[in-house]
């Protein structure tokens, strides 16, 4: 599948986004962070610049941004939709706890309340944006069990490091238990994808060219004549290639830079210095995001097609 | 409303294609763009048309495949004009978030109103079979219409109700009609070649159907002689023939 930049920029930083969210209400309902003002603000702010940004981006492949309100009316069918209006339901309780925290300085008790729910509204938000990939039967490398939880894990791990890098940069203290979380989800997510590569590697074909023509039973199909010489909408769309060429390197690249990388960096906050632990946890974040902006480009750039079935590929 | 129809009528238009009679010609394409350029999906725009590489909204698009059986030492060529299927259980209208994706009640045909969607193409990803393609200069996706504006005109004379693609076809091997009907004359044409739908186990439930090539007649597996320059045997000649060669090669 041709990775569109603004894609993968959203679904990266909008989970993100929604990754903090969840930390910061949870982290504040359970009054294990104070509500204090000005680390509320710049969390929120960037919280929901990310998300927002992300969203934004969203709408940049679309032929007619301009006409993107429309997609919040087919809910009962479609997930694209559903993942707009929980979007935009989101941004109720979440902004409304983050003027509780940032406003009232109060991020407990019946605002507390109001974090959890944002919370919930959060994870539902990542997971309508996973299905959206995961429901279409056709990219058998998406219609895959790992797939949601990879966006939910990815989302809670890249936001459990933001928020550490907060906690760190505003000495808010407490930083031993997001350690511990992002150390854990790393890990997690680590094995997840080790996983999720060697299960696309092995799992049998949904289909083939002989299914896709329905000539099986005169032998081996190959096609021998294009229907056009150039490439049309459905070989720039759905024939990408370039990433399967390089896909071990790649999945090396995200794996260290993604998960490995961080993962050391912040299990070695504990034992150094504190004046350390901003550039260490920085440096974290920064591979990290490399490392998953490199996994979501091969999410989509690796995933095969059933419609290639027709352009001369023998089995999705 | 873009989930399927909840009461669907029986009635279900679709084509059949016999690969069996389809010569690879590509007038169906030809036709299709022609028709449907001013019809209800217009215009199918060309990107570059004279360029290098140029592009373009088709609603047909013709491959030819090669079957090839190693142990029998047996092969095919079968040219395969791909449209869309008009599916039964649509997956392109199901994902649309707008809506502008939509099968019709009425008759089954799958539509797009060009005039509310946004061009995320999320449809042509759930369609195995390639049925949809974007047109880049409008933003918004395409696709096959059965010649809605056609097959429905009463300006038109009876017999030619029938979509571009169909009607153009020089040696008729696309055929029209009610697959919903058991009774009609595609379905007993299905029924008797023993049609077929294309990937099933997607779980689209395809409403075209496709009528696999005919087997090979048997006959003289052995190919025929080639005429030679040098006339250097007498195989299979009469009598007389023989006699003279073997008098004047002596």
């Amino acid at each position: 599948m041709h990775p569109a930049k603004s894609v993968i920029y959203f679904t990266t930083a909008s989970g993100a986004g929604y990754g903090l969210l969840v930390w910061l209400s949870v982290m504040g309902a359970m009054g294990i962070i104070p509500a204090d003002r000005t680390f509320g603000m710049v969390g929120f702010g960037l919280a929901f610049f990310l998300v927002i940004s992300g969203l934004l981006s969203s709408t940049a492949h679309l032929g007619r941004p301009e006409r993107a309100w429309r997609a919040l009316s087919q809910w009962r069918s479609s997930w694209l939709s559903r993942e707009g209006v929980a979007a935009i339901v989101t941004f109720g309780p979440t902004g409304l706890y983050a003027l509780g925290w940032v406003m009232l300085g109060q991020n407990t008790g019946l605002v507390g309340l109001l974090g959890i729910l944002s919370a919930l509204l959060c994870l539902i938000t990542v997971y309508f944006t996973s299905m959206i990939y995961a429901s279409l039967k056709t990219i058998p490398a998406w219609n895959h069990r790992l797939t949601s939880v990879g966006y939910l894990v990815l989302s809670l791990m890249s936001g459990a490091l933001l928020m550490l890098v907060l906690q760190i940069s505003f000495q808010m203290g407490h930083t031993g238990l997001m350690i511990k979380l992002v150390v854990g989800l790393s890990a997690l997510a680590a094995l997840l994808k080790l996983t999720y590569w060697r299960s696309i590697q092995k799992s049998p074909a949904t289909s083939t060219a002989e299914s896709a023509t329905g000539l099986g039973r005169f032998g081996k199909v190959r096609m021998i004549e294009s229907p056009h010489g150039e490439d049309n909408y459905l070989l720039k769309e759905m024939g990408y290639k370039i990433a399967r060429k390089h896909a071990l390197k790649l999945r090396q690249i995200a794996l260290v830079s993604g998960f490995i990388i961080p993962m050391a960096l912040v299990a070695s906050l504990g034992s150094i210095a504190g004046s350390y632990a901003l550039p260490v946890s920085t440096l974290a974040l920064l591979s990290a995001a490399i490392g998953l902006a490199v996994e979501r480009w091969l999410f989509f750039a690796e995933a095969k097609h059933v419609v290639t079935l027709y352009y001369g590929e023998s089995a999705v | 409303m873009t989930s399927l129809p909840q009461n669907p009528s029986k009635v279900k238009l679709g084509l059949v294609i016999d690969l069996d009679i389809c010569v690879g010609c590509h007038a169906c394409a030809v036709n299709c763009k022609e028709w449907n350029t001013s019809g209800k999906m217009a215009p199918l725009t060309d990107i570059e048309p004279y360029g290098a590489k140029p592009d373009g909204v088709w609603f047909n698009r013709v491959h030819t495949y090669e079957a090839v059986d190693e142990v029998a030492g047996t092969s095919r060529t079968v040219h395969f004009p791909r449209s869309c299927l008009h599916c039964d259980d649509a997956p392109c209208v199901t994902v649309c978030p707008t809506g502008a994706s939509y099968k019709r009640e009425e008759d089954g045909i799958v539509l797009i109103n060009t005039d509310i969607c946004i061009g995320c193409k999320l449809c042509s990803w759930a369609c195995p079979y390639g049925a949809r393609e974007y047109d880049e200069d409008e933003g918004v996706m395409k696709k096959c219409t059965l010649c809605i504006d056609k097959i429905y005109n009463e300006n038109l004379p009876e017999e030619s109700r029938v979509p571009a693609c169909v009607s153009t076809c020089p040696s008729g091997a696309r055929s029209f009609g009610d697959l919903g009907n058991p009774d009609s004359d595609v379905s007993k044409l299905v029924a008797a070649r023993e049609g077929y739908a294309l990937m099933p186990e997607q779980g689209t439930k395809p409403v075209n159907r496709y009528l696999p090539p005919r087997p090979k007649k048997l006959g003289n597996e052995v190919a025929p002689r080639m005429l030679e320059h040098q006339d250097d045997g007498s195989d299979g000649a009469g009598l007389l023939a023989r006699w003279v060669d073997k008098v004047l090669s002596a």
